[in-house]
């Protein structure tokens, strides 16, 4: 199984495009394999014959390396020992691949959803539930639009978009140049027109390049014209950091954009939170900030299926009730603090985990809340320390619940290092759930 | 321009412009023209604080523009904002309350001079960073586009923000999208205190858009029929073509960048010789020449003093915004 992304750790081999004895040459394709990210055609490498497919079509969770299936140089394969056949393990090349959508072709959109089941669920991934939340709202509402880099025909650098051309077209899903100053102004001024852009940042490290324009323009003119411009458009992508793309593709911005008064800032964890919050995000008549992760694309968690459903934007979650201590975050945090959580259990430590969702408008409520109950509280971010999340919260925290603290609120976040590249370097830079179970052991001491 | 040439052209101008459209355009520069002074008399008064920019000497520029604009079309400018929201026809007692920072001003007091917008008349801002306005502009075309609307967005900008990197990425946007936007270069020779010469490689605007295709003409912004021509030729390009077009307006501010400049980067001189063909001039030689007299002419002016004045009157005398407002109008609930 070849590695056919930064993030992908493991694949589906949807489809073999060859059988056994078949004759291949360089270049063949041979199978079609679903990644993290789409359905990728992969080619040979070299010349042979297939003499065996070793992993059967629609096996999942297939992990990087693993062979898939052999080759042999003559049509004699059977004769072939086991030794060789290791060495002829197929080797497949992820250059020149062509990328298809079929796997998560659209199939929600034309189910007619009573209110009967609109706590239905299937388990999907980030990926098709943000692509879903998008599908639906472009739906209802024509002046709903999508564009940036490569979301139309290239169908998403992260294959979020998949789909969406084929079903609203060029004039609704629009390929931008690489120009994110200019292509940000002109959602910001399509939005002071009455329509309601998406703007896809490739990663929102981009969005350094039109941050001008998401903060002067779209976040303060609505204060600056008396109420009169609104500015319904929603600024989405990847935020933090993805997997050994070092330090210029490896950021967090959840504190840049929760700083400013005009912005909301939203950032899902699980494929409920994605769907529920870019749909409510899209219909909300604020510029709205919603910080993705990349290496929660692929992951798959239970969702509503209903085209009816949403989630508030400014409430967290409880996603886990607990009473030693309150861990609070974000994103993908929010599975590491679950994890950690877990593990605390086995030490007697009875962890609430909650999943903020919204950082601005923040759901203090909840948090302090919880700290009720806890007396302690964490904070987790993957992003910066230093004038982070978790320190406004932290401060929040000592303003509006001092007498509820059994210890000082403590902070779990990434070290105040530009990413490293290295692997070992980059796993030490990020926050791990072996921080969040210290830290947890500390502020319970 | 020497004296003969101008008679020669006032003459053939006159055959081509009736009396009623000149008075109209006059009426209009007046009006930006007195507003303008009135404003900078209360800015030194301390009535209106903070930047203000004027647009005193450039007035042929918007309403040679606006006078071939249809009523649905847009416009959007940067800081230099006071004359577009006039011919706009924003209420000259709304902008005036703006800059004083009262409720009752276009953006209840917390805009000021920058920033003033009106969706009713189809002004956009106001913009306070240069050449931000410019990608926004063409978003609004994106929008009539989108919208089928037929209408254009008119951008304007000055040849200090033709040097923003933004501009370039909006021209080849608005060029491969074949947007609706009608870009004004209103090239008023310094951005703040640094010549063209200083600022910029070349000192011709209008062709900047060539490398994307951008069909482009460059007009004297002293005269404003010839404006107005070069507008008509313009918005039909852009509105039947559905296409970008980049208009440069060769203009001059008769007044300091903003409030506060010193204009050291200027002679008294040149400053002198520039009014001396001032837009207002030029368009009152004309209108005498049609059978006009002097006192019809004064008659309006006093006319439209009065009104300026009126405004000054309700700007200084509205309420500050309540401390209320301090907390509103930050998100849409």
């Amino acid at each position: 199984m070849p590695a056919l992304s930064p993030t992908m750790e493991e694949g589906t081999l949807a489809k073999w495009l060859v059988k056994v004895g078949d004759k291949i040459s360089s270049g063949d394709l041979i199978a079609e394999i679903e990644t993290d990210k789409a359905t990728m055609e992969i080619e040979a490498i070299e010349e042979g014959f297939i003499s065996k497919l070793i992993v059967e079509e629609g096996t999942q969770g297939i992990k990087i390396n693993t062979p898939i299936a052999e080759f042999s140089d003559s049509e004699k394969f059977s004769e072939i020992n086991n030794d060789e056949r290791n060495k002829n393990v197929i080797n497949i090349s992820n250059k020149g691949v062509t990328e298809e959508v079929k796997s998560t072709a659209i199939e929600t959109s034309d189910k007619d959803l009573t209110s009967s089941n609109i706590d239905a669920t299937k388990k999907i991934t980030v990926r098709e539930a943000l692509r879903d939340a998008i599908l639906e709202e472009m739906d209802a509402d024509n002046n709903v639009f999508i564009m940036g880099e490569e979301v139309a025909e290239y169908e998403g650098a992260y294959k979020v978009t998949q789909g969406l051309l084929e079903k609203f077209g060029d004039k609704r899903v629009i390929d931008t140049p690489i120009t994110e100053h200019g292509f940000t102004g002109i959602g910001v001024g399509a939005a002071f027109g009455n329509l309601k852009p998406i703007v896809e940042f490739m990663t929102f490290n981009f969005s350094m390049q039109a941050i001008d324009q998401i903060i002067n323009s779209a976040a303060k003119t609505l204060y600056m014209s008396g109420g009169q411009m609104g500015c319904p458009i929603v600024f989405r992508g990847p935020n933090g950091a993805a997997s050994r793309v070092a330090a210029q593709h490896s950021q967090c911005f959840a504190s840049w954009y929760s700083h400013v008064p005009g912005l909301k800032v939203v950032s899902p964890w699980s494929s409920e939170d994605a769907k529920g919050l870019l749909k409510s995000a899209i219909r909300d008549p604020n510029p709205i900030v919603f910080l993705e992760n990349e290496v929660m694309y692929g992951q798959s968690f239970d969702c509503p299926i209903s085209n009816e459903f949403t989630l508030p934007i400014g409430k967290a979650k409880v996603e886990k009730n607990g009473s030693d201590v309150t861990i609070v975050a974000f994103s993908i945090m929010v599975g590491k603090a679950l994890e950690a959580a877990n593990e605390l259990e086995k030490n007697g430590i009875n962890v609430e985990v909650i999943n903020l969702r919204t950082l601005r408008p923040l759901d203090l409520e909840t948090i302090i809340n919880s700290v009720k109950k806890t007396n302690r509280l964490i904070t987790c971010e993957e992003g910066f320390g230093y004038s982070g999340i978790g320190a406004e919260i932290s401060s929040l925290i000592q303003e509006n619940a001092f007498d509820w603290l059994d210890a000082p609120v403590l902070r779990v976040h990434g070290k105040d290092v530009p990413m490293p590249y290295a692997e070992n370097l980059e796993k030490l830079a990020l926050p791990q759930t072996s921080d969040i179970i210290n830290k947890a052991k500390q502020i319970c001491s | 321009m020497n004296e003969k040439q101008s008679d020669k052209l006032a003459s053939k101008k006159k055959s081509n412009y009736d009396l009623d459209l000149l008075l109209k355009l006059n009426e209009q520069m007046l009006l930006i023209r007195r507003f303008e002074e009135k404003a900078g008399q209360l800015y030194g008064m301390g009535k209106i604080g903070g930047f203000c920019h004027l647009y005193i000497g450039q007035e042929a520029v918007v309403v040679g523009i606006n006078s071939a604009l249809k009523d649905n079309d847009t416009m959007v400018t940067s800081y230099r904002d006071h004359g577009h929201m006039l011919v706009c026809g924003m209420d000259p007692k709304g902008v005036m309350a703006e800059l004083t920072g009262r409720i009752t001003g276009y953006s209840k007091g917390k805009g000021g001079s920058m920033h003033m917008f009106s969706r009713e008349k189809g002004f956009f801002g106001g913009h306070g960073i240069v050449g931000a306005q410019v990608p926004i502009g063409a978003g609004l075309a994106f929008s009539h586009k989108y919208k089928d609307e037929k209408s254009i967005c008119v951008t304007f900008f000055g040849d200090g923000a033709a040097n923003q990197g933004q501009v370039y990425e909006t021209f080849n946007i608005a060029a491969l999208w074949s947007l609706p936007v009608l870009f004004i270069i209103e090239n008023n020779l310094y951005g703040m205190g640094t010549s063209v010469e200083r600022s910029s490689s070349t000192d011709n605007f209008a062709t900047r858009g060539e490398a994307f295709g951008i069909e482009n003409k460059t007009v004297n912004g002293m005269d404003v029929l010839d404006v107005r021509e070069a507008a008509i030729e313009a918005v039909n390009y852009c509105r039947s073509n559905q296409k970008p077009f980049i208009l440069e307006v060769k203009t001059y501010r008769f007044r300091g960048h903003s409030m506060s400049d010193p204009g050291k980067y200027r002679t008294r001189d040149e400053v002198a010789e520039m009014r001396k063909n001032g837009p207002l001039k030029a368009l009152q030689k004309l209108i005498l020449e049609s059978g006009f007299n002097e006192n019809e002419l004064k008659e309006i002016d006093n006319k439209i003093k009065l009104k300026v004045n009126e405004a000054a009157d309700f700007a200084i005398e509205s309420k500050l915004p309540d401390e209320s407002e301090l907390l509103k109008d930050i998100i849409i609930e």
